[in-house]
This record gives structure tokens, C-alpha cells and sequence, in this order.
């Protein structure tokens, strides 16, 4: 009955009322940055993450999850109400949401939304319960040459499955790696790559360069648009679901839940690529398929399930490997290496009240997303009234100063200005900026357990096709590799990005 | 004739990232794997780069696709000017006065860009990052400018 006992704890911890107060806050504000277009959670928890410096990390973990997939909540109440979406993880909801919204069941929809959400999200926290110790302790026999190559299988596989150019994602990785090299090598004590610039010998600030890339970056492609027009296109209605609405979307929501739980545990998974398959797979399944896209409801049920389940599921990889799987858990690493607390494995037995009070959190934080946001739904509409030139000028100040604050120097805000620049070179370029954040997290890892392995078998490469697991790893990794580069998996891989 | 420049120019880019890698990396000791200098791995990191970076390259001259790029410069650069004039407005104007400066830049980036409103969104947001930050979350930035005596 250990996972009772330690369910137990994560309750005694998450419920303790600075705990909730900080799950409610991270719920808000990720409703907030869900419901509002044109800025996203990567941006928002960078942007706060220098606030959380000075709570305990467990609430500052609370803080930013509840950012995280609270965004995943709002975003579709902009995908339902204005055929926007909110987030990248409601861009399917579009679809079948805002045709429903057009019939005068948006009520319909959003309930459906917020509902399978809560359930994927309460199944997707079980199941984090009861297989995030086991992964932890196969992490535990891990030696060096296993994390190496276990590190490459987690960036073979973000950049297999993210969108895009798959040759453009691997070399945004090592350009990324490299960034991780700037800064002090811990072995010889050089100052690497430093420009003989003090401020660079701990390296770069990775708040400041994340805001840079995906905040500064974002508006300015933003602001070559016109403005579109934010029309709450119908009234809301009942929010209350006809049996038949129930008896269709169920089964839809169960599915998206499993779809998510699946992509979730993927390096490169996460809300997004969930609901894009959830939807996929409920298209295919369907008995009229022709129905979707016309306000089919399971077209909203199994997306906004899956990206939920999916959102919570990618914080197991983060926590028990230390590998993240996304942008949003490569800045959650980085958050707690600045509260000192090295992701991997061992959080879970020294300090298991992080590991359960953050799990027992996202069922607490759930079941406040559910009530922010069917009963409280006309408020968030309301803000969708505020246009997006006087929400820019704000974004970007709080960056500044957010910039600013993690080492109370401008350097950092430099920095911040030279990776917008150079964002919007790459958004330009169809470089899509979340693997190099990712490489950049796992660089200095990569190379020290690069370095290790090499020691241990005194310089011999072949350490890592020798010691089975690594062995394992790095044959799915070249696997994944091979097979996205097929031309005929290329353009299957396109198209489901593309269908919707 | 380049005919996908996005291709292209993304290739260019890696391979001058790798190059100047490669330039810096020099002046490190490489050592052997079995004992790598603080150059090694960086090294190595420089040579993949600079070879996908030229068949990424490659790719968009021979890409049967034709798509340009536009580039919009202005928008960016008044939001990045702005966030650089709050870097050196700050330490002698104050937050309030800077946060205003840097707010009334960046929205003129926006092509609804209105004086009525952008001067009273400027103040506003000026007063509420003095409360929010410094008043609130102690963040230590002088709020007033340095003649009205800190």
C-alpha cells in the first residue's frame, strides 16, 4: 500500500494553504495565458519563474505546473467562443468546438472540454502514482554511458516528433548544446565561449534567452498580422450536456485520455501532438466521420482530454530521468537546478514530499480548473474583449523586469534582447525554438556523462553498444531517427500535423 | 538561383554558428576521449553543426518548392529598442519613466498605434510596474529619477 502512503503525503503537502493558494494562483494565471491568443505558457512561466525563487520549491513547482496545464483549460475556451485558439494544444478544438458554438452549443462544449480535462487529468495523476517509482528505480541502475545515451534517445525523439523540418529541429539541438557549453567547464575550470564577459561565466540566463526566443520573438511575428478580429462568436447557452452528448463523448474522452498518457511519456510529446492524434484516431473511429468538422462533439471530447492527459504525463520523464520532453519541462528543470535540486531519479527518495505533493497537486489544481472555468466562464470571456496592442506593451515590460530580476542586472536583459532578435530570425526560418532549448538544458549533462562513460572505459567508444540498455537506447534512437526520415513516414507525419 | 530560401539562409546560419565555434574552440585544449580537454565535446558539437548546416543548405538550393521569405523588420526592432532603452533609462530616470518610454515604443510598433490611448496605457503601466515590482516584490530599481533625490 505503498502508493496510498505516499498519495497520502503528496495530500498532506499540496493541501497545506500556502500550497493551494499558489495551485489557485498557477490555475489562474494559466487560464489567463490559455484564454488570451498570442501568448503561451513557455513565455508566462519564464516570465514568473523569477518570482518563485523565493518559495519553497515544492510551491514553486505547484505554481508553474498549474501554469502549465491550466493554459491547456483556457485555450479552449478561445478555440470554442472565437474560433482562435488559445494555446498550440487547442488548434484542433477549432474545428468541431466553434461549429458547435455556431449551432448554440458552445455550453455543450466547453462543459465537455473542462470535463474531459478533469478526467484525463485525475486518471493521468493515478497512473503518474503508480509508474513514475518504477521508472525512477530502472533510472537508478542508470551509469553513465546509460544517461548518455538515454539523453540522446530523449532529443532523437523531441526532435522526431516535434513539427517541422526534422534535419532544421536536430540542428537547432546542437546549436542549443552548444549554448549549454557557455560558461565554466566544471572539469578544467576554463571559461568557455565567455568573450572574457564576467556575466557569462555561469552562463547564459536561462529565463532571460527563453523570453527572448519565445516571448519577444513571438510578438514581433505577431505584430506583422492585422489584428484578427476577436468576435465571441454566440451566446453560451446551457452548460449542461444531453444524454445523448454524454453517451458520444464519453467514450472519446476515455480514449483521448489513454491517447495522451501515451504521447505524454514521449520526449517532444506532450499537450500538443495529443490532441492532435486524439483527434486523428477519433476521426477514423468514428461511425459518420463526415460529421467532424461540422460540430461533431467527440471532435472536442478527445483532444481536450488527451491534451491534459498528456500535459500532466510529460512531468514523469522530467522527474524521474531529468530529461525534459518539452519547452515548458526543460524550464522546470531549470527551475529546480536554481532551488539546488538536480532532477532525476533520486528526487523521488530524497525528497519525496516535492515528487507526491507536485503529483497530488494537479488532481487539487484539476478540480479548481474545472470550476474556474464552466462556472466562472463569463469572465474569462470578458477579457478576450482586451485587444492584443494593449496586452504587448505588458508582456514585454514584465519580461524586462523579469529579465532583470533573476540576477538584478541588466545583463541578463542583453541577453534577452540579442535571443529576440535572433527568435525572430529563426521563426522566420521555419526553426522551431523548443529543441534548442532543450539541447541547451541538457548540454552540460550530456557532456559530463559523455566525459564519465569515456573515463570509465578508457576511451573507448564502443562502451555504449556494449552495455545493453544503452545499447537498447541508442538503437530506438537511430530507429526513430531512420524511420522519420523515410519519405513515405515523412509525409504520413506531415499530414497528420497538416489534416487539421 | 536559391529556391527555398528559408532552407537556405537557416543552413548559412548553423554553419556560421558552427564556424565561430569552431574559430573559439581552437584556443582550448582538445585532449583524447579517454581524458577530454574543455574543447572535445564543443569540438565535436562544431564539426555537426557545420556539416548539417550545409546540407540543410544544400537542400534549399535544390528544393522544388519556391516560397520567400518576408522579412518585417520595423516591428521588431522598435520592441527590441525599446526593452534597450529600458536597460539604460532605468538606472538614471527611474522605472516609471522608462516603463513609459519603453511602453510608448513598443506600441508604436503596432500599426493601430494611437497617442490618446498609448499615453495613458504608458502611465498606467508605469505606476502599476513600480507598485507591482519594486513596492510589491521588493525587486531592487530605482523608481524615481536620480535629481528627485533617492
Amino acid at each position: 500500500m505503498d502508493l496510498l502512503a505516499n498519495l497520502a503525503l503528496g495530500f498532506d503537502v499540496a493541501a497545506t494553504p500556502i500550497n493551494l493558494l499558489y495551485a489557485f494562483v498557477g490555475c489562474v494565471v494559466g487560464t489567463l495565458v490559455g484564454v488570451l491568443p498570442g501568448i503561451g505558457p513557455v513565455a508566462t512561466i519564464a516570465m514568473l519563474l523569477p518570482i518563485t525563487y523565493g518559495l519553497e520549491p515544492v510551491t514553486a513547482l505547484i505554481m508553474l505546473a498549474g501554469i502549465y496545464y491550466g493554459a491547456s483549460y483556457g485555450g479552449s475556451t478561445t478555440a470554442i467562443l472565437v474560433n482562435l485558439p488559445g494555446e498550440m494544444s487547442s488548434v484542433v478544438t477549432v474545428l468541431d468546438g466553434h461549429q458547435m458554438a455556431r449551432q448554440g452549443r458552445a455550453g455543450a462544449a466547453l462543459s465537455i472540454a473542462a470535463l474531459g480535462s478533469f478526467f484525463a487529468g485525475s486518471v493521468a495523476t493515478v497512473v503518474i502514482a503508480m509508474f513514475a517509482p518504477l521508472l525512477a528505480d530502472l533510472a537508478l541502475k542508470f551509469d553513465a554511458a546509460e544517461y548518455f545515451s538515454l539523453m540522446v534517445l530523449g532529443l532523437v525523439s523531441a526532435v522526431a516528433l516535434a513539427h517541422g523540418s526534422v534535419l532544421k529541429a536536430i540542428l537547432m539541438t546542437i546549436l542549443g548544446l552548444l549554448l549549454g557549453m557557455i560558461g565554466t567547464d566544471v572539469n578544467s575550470g576554463v571559461a568557455r565561449f565567455s568573450f572574457n564577459t564576467p556575466e557569462l561565466i555561469d552562463g547564459i540566463g536561462f529565463v532571460a534567452m527563453t523570453m527572448g526566443l519565445f516571448a519577444f520573438a513571438e510578438i514581433a511575428v505577431n505584430l506583422e498580422r492585422s489584428a484578427p478580429s476577436r468576435v465571441v462568436a454566440a451566446r453560451i447557452g446551457s452548460l449542461w450536456l444531453t444524454w445523448k452528448e454524454l453517451v458520444q463523448s464519453f467514450p472519446a474522452v476515455v480514449r483521448g485520455s489513454v491517447v495522451g498518457m501515451l504521447l505524454g511519456i514521449l520526449p517532444g510529446g506532450g499537450a500538443t501532438l495529443s490532441s492532435f492524434a486524439s483527434y486523428t484516431l477519433e476521426k477514423k473511429l468514428a461511425k459518420d466521420p463526415s460529421r467532424f468538422g461540422k460540430g461533431a462533439i467527440e471532435g472536442v471530447a478527445g483532444p481536450e482530454s488527451a491534451n491534459n492527459a498528456g500535459a500532466q504525463i510529460s512531468f514523469v520523464p522530467m522527474l524521474t530521468l531529468g530529461i525534459p520532453s518539452n519547452a515548458v519541462m526543460a524550464l522546470m528543470v531549470g527551475a529546480l537546478i536554481i532551488h539546488d535540486i538536480q532532477p532525476g531519479p533520486e528526487i523521488m527518495t530524497k525528497t519525496p514530499h516535492l515528487f507526491w505533493g507536485l503529483v497530488a497537486s494537479m488532481w487539487i489544481g484539476n478540480a479548481m480548473l474545472v470550476i474556474l472555468n464552466l462556472p466562472l466562464i463569463g469572465l474569462w470571456v470578458k477579457l478576450l474583449s482586451v485587444p492584443y496592442r494593449l496586452l504587448y506593451p505588458l508582456i514585454l515590460l514584465c519580461c524586462a523586469i523579469g529579465a532583470y530580476s533573476t540576477n538584478n542586472n541588466m545583463f541578463d536583459v542583453w541577453v534577452a534582447i540579442v535571443f529576440g532578435f535572433l527568435g525572430y530570425i529563426f521563426l522566420k526560418l521555419e526553426c522551431e525554438p523548443a529543441p534548442l532549448l532543450l539541447g541547451y538544458i541538457l548540454g552540460p549533462l550530456l557532456e559530463e556523462n559523455l566525459r564519465r562513460a569515456l573515463v570509465l572505459s578508457r576511451g573507448d567508444y564502443t562502451v555504449f553498444a556494449t552495455r545493453p540498455m544503452s545499447a537498447v537506447m541508442l538503437v530506438m534512437a537511430m530507429g526513430l531517427l531512420v524511420l522519420v526520415l523515410l519519405p513515405a513516414i515523412r509525409n504520413k507525419r506531415e499530414t497528420v500535423f497538416q489534416e487539421t | 538561383m536559391i529556391r527555398n530560401p528559408r532552407d537556405f539562409y537557416a543552413g548559412l546560419l548553423f554553419v556560421a554558428f558552427g564556424v565561430v565555434a569552431l574559430v573559439i574552440v581552437q584556443s582550448y585544449a582538445i585532449g583524447t576521449a579517454a581524458r577530454m580537454g574543455p574543447g572535445y565535446f564543443p569540438r565535436l558539437l562544431g564539426i555537426l553543426l557545420v556539416g548539417g548546416g550545409i546540407i540543410q543548405a544544400l537542400i534549399g538550393l535544390r528544393s522544388k518548392s519556391e516560397i520567400a521569405v518576408e522579412w518585417h523588420w520595423r516591428p521588431l526592432l522598435m520592441l527590441l529598442i525599446g526593452v534597450a532603452l529600458f536597460i539604460v533609462m532605468t538606472p538614471w530616470l527611474g522605472l516609471i519613466v522608462a516603463t513609459l518610454v519603453t511602453s510608448l515604443v513598443a506600441m508604436a510598433a503596432s500599426r493601430d498605434f494611437r497617442w490618446q490611448e498609448a499615453l495613458p496605457v504608458g502611465a498606467i503601466l508605469g505606476g502599476a510596474a513600480a507598485a507591482v515590482f519594486v513596492y510589491g516584490l521588493g525587486i531592487p530599481l530605482p523608481v524615481w529619477p536620480w535629481f528627485m533625490g533617492r
